[in-house]
């Protein structure tokens, strides 16, 4: 009882904080402050609701146990982490991402290309193309190499969808002032059409960093080697190892987010100049 | 229209093309082995001839897809676990559910982010980084752990599709109901127009391209969760379950079949939601 009342005056101080920020003018510290306190907040109340109210651990385990838990299995946690995220989620996403990139290239050189693939680009990438994993899979063997491939294809279609039509987004005037300077076509796509294109190709980065993680750890449900983030949550879950399973979602969560930050990172040094990039402070 | 048409379906065409090469290609291995060991030499005809008919091909032909979708949705009952169609509706349902349920979070979590400075400032990082989180590696965890509390059947999958279809529909109508003019927002200040006035005259109206839009990512999103949802529950029904099933005794047609029937559902959901919003926005004189 203790404990859910604890619960309940965690969550009135966090509210209360919070609501005092907003009052303050907008800054930097108070945007960054508030989500921090909801978080925390989260946290605290999580922790005393499943302590107060008896929750068993093979159900919901408290954050500190999660933690614990965390701390004391890193090595499985880390070896997991590179079978998965770096030898399957990021090997597929670079070489789809490549593949995509280049295709976007070539078919936009035929217009007859384009106006056929842009349709079923968009169709496909709206499949639920995770579907593919148990045949791919069955190909390419357990290894992360069936994953790569799985990655390949979640990746490929919004990544090549976004190019091309970034490829288009410089506008008839620019195009003829190269023209005017007699640029050949490789210099107006090098020094116009590539530069317009990338807020869009960013933005095919950006979704598709999710895709990828997700991608390389939906394959592992339909047989992996016994190591990989996947393979570790659904057989931790036979084993009523919640806290493990939590650690895993933990370390998932961290390498999404310091993946899709990265990638904009990349972006806004890369696309300075686009209005979505010019009013934030640096 | 006739611009899109011919190079879509050439496109296709070339598909097709690949897709049956492809099928020789990697089935070939089979049939020359079996070949062998029968003790006969095939022919170049009879080697691709046989490459598209196998029981268990590594690359099922296009028409043997054909064929077994046929068979199951067509030639068998409705109610026969058999039928696709069955295991579609257990999909279907699912995903509507968590598709009803994520957008009503979703436009009740927009709404409160716009009307509510606190939740702007608080809730508004923590959507956004729920979705950094592979939710699909959950997947299996929910559905266990709801079960254990007592909870099966439709609402664990339909949770995991709640959860990846909210947050479409949060980003769009946040977007939507920010999108009236200062110049609209003041001219219904001068007719003193109450909150409530404020946010079913204009608000609400002008957010419904945005929410269209969202919501078709959101409902190929939702099936995408349902047919995840599927997978640790232990094969029973659905799309899901025919894809395991599929893999684990080495059915690739079946497997084929299952994800274009999945394929199928998403485009006829994303069309209906285009319906939809077509007539909805043209009776609003928005379109």
């Amino acid at each position: 009882m203790v404990w859910v009342g604890a619960g309940f005056t965690a969550w009135a101080i966090g509210f209360w904080i919070n609501l005092r920020l907003a009052r303050l003018p907008p800054s930097r510290a108070t945007g960054l402050a508030a989500p921090v306190i909801f978080g925390v907040t989260l946290l605290v109340i999580w922790e005393c609701f499943v302590r107060g109210l008896g929750v068993p651990s093979v159900i919901l385990p408290p954050p500190s146990a999660i933690a614990a838990r965390f701390a004391v299995s890193t090595h499985i946690l880390w070896a997991d982490f590179v079978q998965t995220a770096i030898k399957g989620a990021l090997t597929g996403y670079v070489l789809g991402c490549g593949a995509a990139f280049a295709t976007a290239l070539a078919v936009d050189r035929f217009d007859f290309l384009r106006r056929g693939l842009l349709p079923v680009g968009n169709f496909v990438a709206a499949l639920p193309i995770i579907g593919m994993a148990p045949i791919l899979v069955m190909w390419f063997g357990f290894d992360w190499q069936s994953k790569a491939a799985v990655v390949v294809i979640m990746v490929f279609f919004p990544m090549l969808v976004n190019t091309v039509q970034g490829l288009q987004a410089s506008d008839r005037m620019q195009r003829d002032l190269m023209h005017t300077y007699a640029a050949s076509d490789w210099q107006t796509l090098v020094k116009l059409r590539l530069p317009a294109a990338m807020p869009f190709v960013f933005n095919g980065l950006k979704i598709t960093t999710t895709l990828a993680l997700i991608g390389a750890i939906v394959a592992e449900f339909f047989g992996s080697p016994i190591k990989g983030m996947g393979f570790r949550i659904s057989t931790s879950v036979g084993q009523l190892a919640l806290d493990l399973v939590w650690a895993e979602i933990v370390v998932a969560a961290m390498a999404g987010s310091a993946f899709y930050g990265g990638v904009a990172l990349l972006e806004r040094s890369v696309t300075f100049w686009h209005p979505s990039q010019r009013g934030r402070a640096s | 229209m006739r611009r899109t048409v011919l190079p879509v379906l050439a496109v296709l065409a070339a598909l097709l093309v690949i897709w049956y090469a492809g099928a020789v290609w990697l089935n070939a291995a089979w049939a020359q082995d079996r070949a062998t060991r029968a003790g006969v030499e095939l022919s170049l005809v009879e080697l691709v001839a046989d490459t598209w008919a196998q029981d268990k091909p590594k690359l099922p032909a296009p028409h043997q897809v054909a064929v077994e979708l046929w068979q199951t949705t067509v030639e068998q009952k409705i109610t026969s676990r058999r039928s696709l169609i069955h295991h579609s509706w257990v999909t279907l349902s699912a995903t509507l559910l968590g598709f009803g349920l994520g957008t009503a979070l979703g436009i009740a979590l927009a709404v409160g982010i716009v009307y509510n400075r606190v939740m702007d400032l608080s809730v508004m990082p923590w959507v956004i980084a729920s979705q950094t989180i592979p939710i699909l590696a959950i997947a299996p965890m929910i559905i266990v752990v709801l079960n254990a509390v007592g909870i099966s059947g439709l609402l664990p999958k339909a949770m995991i599709s709640m959860y990846l279809s909210f947050f479409p529909v949060v980003v769009g109508m946040v977007k939507g109901l920010r999108s009236p003019a200062v110049m609209q927002i003041d001219q219904m200040m001068t007719w003193n127009a109450s909150a409530a006035q404020m946010f079913w005259k204009l608000r609400l109206p002008s957010s419904m391209p945005y929410l269209f839009t969202s919501m078709k990512v959101a409902v190929a999103a939702s099936l995408v969760g349902a047919i995840v949802g599927e997978l640790p529950t232990g094969a029973v029904a659905g799309l899901g379950a025919r894809l395991l099933a599929g893999s684990y005794y080495g059915q690739t047609i079946q497997i084929w079949s299952a994800l274009f029937m999945a394929a199928a559902l998403a485009a006829g959901l994303v069309a209906l939601i285009g319906a939809v919003q077509r007539v909805v926005l043209r009776r609003m004189g928005m379109a």
